[in-house]
């Protein structure tokens, strides 16, 4: 468990949509609300699904940016 | 008190609009998916470059943001093989199993409504009479509601009057006058109530949303059983199977040929794990190759790879034989002429 700003970071490379979804669903249930997760994919579905996923469910997409190969996605944790 | 339901969404439109009407009755309506491997959508869309401009989005995801509700997607791909090797109501068409499928996600559905944390009263599905040869048929309709153990928790809104009344219906959690009676293949009714709500924008899959009903998909699936001597799959083999050209020049072995630069770099994640080939000094594709080739195999395989680089009119074309243990080689082959490569062997 993290406190805000020192961060959660998931490993999603290499998995297809929906599965980077279903990771961070998972992950984001353990933590407490005002945590930051960094989803890390390759799989560009990401970029509308996780985004998509968070809305749904109350929680905060801070960013996504593209780092090489690499798609970053930061999320907050927030309160439902 | 507020009754809740968890509602099955595929991300087609039935499935939106059972969703829907029971929402407009004051229910607390929650989604529930489940990612079987074989779900159309994403993989697909996210390999193949020529299909990168499509849009990307998950239907079931974007249907919860239309109705407004939460969507738990459940990763049920260990589980659901059973389902596929084992149906006790058989397969439609081609290896899809249809019934055994729905009768395994309302079971699936009960089991996490219903857990403790949870605490859902009924299960709602987009299922129509008629609207489906094998699983949605008046005498299949019992058969999903008792053998997924919902029995009469289970609600069909868009056809609930041509059922017995459920329990949410008996008890008033529901009123089955606001429900439809809907049956037959004719999309008329739900387009209409669509209209009503006001959704003019919803998937329409054609052939539905699983791999298992699409010939080709099913005719590789067959063929790995039968290649391997054994009904089972992980889920790294069902995940090839939607990539490349499959080619099986000899029953022991097969090459994974990516089609396009997006495929290649889809095989290139399991390039650790298996024997594979690429050209070295001309472009072309990457192949995988799936079983146990022998030595005098390998040439083989070269050729075949070299027929889909752009040294195939080439004399000859050097390819690059990487070993799993890290051994790399080179041979010069002859790409094979087109004539060579007997239609028998595309999978």
């Amino acid at each position: 468990m993290s406190d805000r700003g020192t961060g959660e970071r998931l490993d999603a490379r290499g998995l297809l949509c929906p599965l980077p979804v279903i990771r961070t669903q998972d992950r984001v249930r353990t933590l407490r609300p005002g945590t930051l997760l960094d989803v890390i994919a390759t799989d560009p579905g990401v970029l509308h699904d996780i985004p998509a996923w968070c809305r749904v469910h109350g929680h905060r997409v801070l960013f996504s940016r593209r780092e090489g190969e690499d798609i970053r996605i930061r999320v907050e944790v927030c309160e439902t | 008190m507020t009754k809740k339901a968890v509602a099955l969404i595929s991300g087609g439109l039935d499935s939106m609009l059972a969703a829907k009407v029971v929402m407009e009755q004051g229910v607390h309506v929650e989604g529930l998916n489940f990612y079987t491997g074989f779900c159309v959508e994403g993989h697909t869309h996210a390999i193949r470059r020529k299909d990168r401009a499509k849009e990307k989005r998950n239907n079931a995801l974007w249907v919860a943001e239309q109705l407004g509700i939460p969507l738990h997607i459940i990763d049920v791909t260990s589980e659901y093989k059973d389902v596929v090797l084992n149906p006790k109501h058989g397969y439609g068409q081609h290896l899809n199993p249809c019934l055994d499928c729905k009768i395994f996600m309302v079971n699936k559905a009960l089991a996490w409504g219903f857990m403790d944390e949870h605490g859902f009263d009924f299960i709602v599905t987009g299922e129509v009479i008629g609207q489906r040869p094998k699983s949605q048929r008046k005498e299949t309709m019992p058969i999903v509601a008792r053998e997924s153990g919902a029995d009469d928790l289970l609600l069909r809104p868009l056809c609930a009057k041509n059922l017995p009344p459920t329990r949410p219906e008996r008890e008033g959690w529901v009123d089955r006058e606001a429900l439809f009676d809907f049956h037959g293949r004719n999309r008329k009714p739900q387009m209409a109530l669509a209209e009503a709500f006001g959704l003019t924008d919803y998937a329409q899959p054609a052939g539905g949303c699983c791999f298992l009903t699409d010939e080709r998909y099913a005719a590789k699936l067959a063929d790995l059983w039968e290649a391997r001597g054994e009904r089972d799959y992980e889920l790294d083999d069902i995940m090839l199977l939607k990539v490349g050209r499959h080619i099986r020049p000899a029953p022991h072995y097969k090459l994974i040929v990516g089609r396009e630069e997006g495929e290649n770099r889809f095989l290139e994640g399991y390039r650790k794990r298996f024997l594979h080939l690429r050209t070295s000094r001309v472009p072309g594709p990457l192949a995988l190759v799936d079983g146990t080739p022998a030595r005098d195999d390998i040439g083989l395989a070269a050729q075949v790879l070299a027929r889909y680089s752009q040294g195939r009119d080439e004399a000859e074309v050097e390819v690059s034989v990487h070993h799993p243990d890290g051994v790399v080689e080179l041979v010069n082959v002859a790409p094979l002429a087109p004539a060579e490569l007997p239609a028998a062997w595309h999978v």
